[in-house]
């Protein structure tokens, strides 16, 4: 294993105190227990949303608090949710009476956690709804799963709903709108590579030079099924036309189109996927009015990409536009 | 052996300990049907738990249990922090303020930490969770109830293990084994195998000793 780091386990603990320095005019970075929060936060009369998960998604989540995005974004262990004792005090911190909604990604763990922590900030009077995030269409949502996973979409209902809370809706209004990004964006990956968790030291799985897998979550855990290596215009449409498919995409719909890299994959290829992306919606008579192409849902080192989809209507287009200011996305400022 | 306050604080000091040394094991399993880090978060959480010991020793066995629920919940992670965290919790108040457990108490307060993990994960027996050792477990504990805490220990322990082997041909349905589907089937799962380590800690500081563990 040949990583950047210094000691496995002090990993996220100098990775958030670098990303604090490095956007000092943008954050806060809480030590103990560890969450990162906007500089300006609580803002009056607004809103808050909060997020969090496991480390080793960057820029996900601390990338994207800042202005018309996250007030808070609670990091846990490197794919290990956060714990209540750090989301309760990020909750209250971002808090400024107009209440806080809470995006968890659907993991059995995330939910686990923002549930309990949830249930402790209602009990000191903080107004908390919570949204769930399961865009991933490789899982089958059933009685036989943990239901469909949370994985690139997040970043278009935290784009999305942080506008929303910006331009000064209620509580219930942005805790609707993100629900409602939710239901129109789908997304499929695939993985060319493993990615090492540090403390583990080695591959999350093992895949033969001409092997890849398809359906991946954001984890490193392995996909619903493994093929030999294809051309990226044939991954390309396995991965879209699930997801197509599920959102009964149809003529005449307008689209934002996010092709998102898994961390080791040069944004040359992403461009080459969305290239192809673009051509299959042409077919189908959709229109890509917004796109987004970059490492956002990351999986530490692993080489691949996620494809998602996101039905547009005209106030998730306004919202999308809004200005933004984080470490991550920022334009309209 | 009695079952006071000193057996609990050795049940979780022999946790702790087994959690360090079979790390790198949970890791692995973890690591093919997971995501790699059930080792190090129980490993990380049952040292916190050693520490809020020292730092405030409790005086009764659902005080440890509670303490140790408390350190779980904030430390561990992932969803082996608020399953582990409930248990130990609902054990804990099942014990209430008694000072020593025979038999039917030490069942009871198993079968609590059981429904209370049933309750937060929503798992059910056959899942492929931590629910596969901790079912068997229950219902041996109840069964040898009458013959004192001890049979109790070595009784849950040994079912544990078992039922932490009979994971292995299983598909997963809960948590993120279950995104593999078939694939799931022919490994066995990191929380039972962690569930079948903490009840063995659990007879073994009562100085209970239980055959090999099957394998």
């Amino acid at each position: 294993m040949k990583k950047l780091i210094n000691d496995p386990r002090s990993v996220v603990d100098e990775s958030v105190e670098g990303f604090g320095l490095a956007h000092a005019d943008i954050v806060t970075v809480h030590p103990e227990p560890k969450f990162v929060t906007r500089k300006d936060a609580p803002v009056q009369g607004k809103v808050a949303l909060v997020s969090g998960g496991g480390s080793g998604h960057e820029p996900l989540h601390a990338g994207f608090v800042g202005r018309g995005m996250l007030d808070a974004a609670v990091p846990g262990a490197v794919f290990t949710s956060p714990t209540p004792d750090q989301i309760l005090p990020a909750t209250a911190a971002v808090d400024s009476g107009a209440g806080v909604v809470h995006i968890v990604k659907n993991y059995t763990g995330d939910v686990l956690n923002f549930e309990t922590a949830a249930e402790m900030a209602q009990a000191e009077g903080i107004h908390v709804r919570s949204v769930l995030v399961n865009d991933d269409v490789a899982v089958e949502d059933s009685l036989y799963t943990a239901g469909r996973r949370g994985v690139g979409g997040t970043v278009l209902v935290e784009k999305i709903a942080g506008a929303a809370a910006e331009r000064g809706d209620t509580l219930e209004e942005v805790t609707a709108i993100a629900e409602r990004v939710n239901s129109n964006v789908r997304t499929m990956g695939v993985a060319l590579s493993a990615c090492t968790v540090p403390h583990a030291g080695t591959p999350s799985f093992d895949l033969a030079d001409d092997e890849i897998e398809i359906g991946i979550g954001i984890h490193g855990e392995p996909g619903r099924h493994r093929i030999s290596m294809e051309p990226a215009d044939a991954i390309t449409d396995r991965l879209l036309g699930p997801v197509l498919d599920d959102l009964g995409i149809q003529d005449g719909d307008k689209v934002l189109l996010f092709v998102n890299g898994m961390g080791g994959t040069p944004q040359s290829e992403l461009y080459i996927v969305y290239r192809r992306a673009a051509a299959i919606l042409q077919d189908r008579g959709a229109a890509i009015d917004r796109s987004l192409v970059g490492n956002f849902v990351t999986s530490l080192e692993m080489q691949g990409c996620s494809i998602s989809v996101l039905r547009l209507d005209d106030e998730f287009t306004d919202l999308w536009d809004a200005p933004v200011h984080t470490a991550a996305l920022r334009w309209g400022v | 052996m009695v079952l006071d306050v000193q057996w609990a604080i050795a049940w979780l000091t022999l946790s702790a300990k087994a959690m360090t040394e079979h790390r790198e094991e949970l890791i692995e399993l973890d690591r093919a049907i997971g995501d790699s880090d059930h080792g190090e978060n129980m490993d990380r959480g049952f040292q916190a738990v050693v520490a809020k010991l020292a730092e405030t020793p409790p005086e009764t066995p659902g005080a440890a249990l509670k303490l140790a629920a408390m350190a779980l919940m904030s430390k561990v992670g992932g969803a082996a922090g608020p399953l582990y965290g409930t248990a130990y919790l609902r054990a804990a108040t099942s014990m209430g303020d008694a000072t020593e457990l025979d038999g039917g108490a030490l069942a009871t307060a198993l079968e609590a930490a059981r429904d209370g993990i049933v309750a937060r994960g929503k798992a059910e027996l056959g899942d492929k969770t931590m629910v596969d050792a901790w079912s068997p477990a229950v219902e041996a504990a109840q069964a040898a109830a009458v013959d004192g805490p001890g049979p109790v220990l070595r009784a849950a322990a040994e079912a544990a293990a078992a039922g932490a082997v009979a994971t292995d041909p299983l598909v997963a349905r809960k948590g993120r084994a279950s995104y593999l589907g078939e694939r799931s089937a022919g490994h066995r799962d990191p929380g039972a195998a962690s569930t079948a380590l903490l009840l063995k800690a659990a007879a073994d500081a009562a100085g209970e000793t239980l055959p090999e563990s099957p394998e």
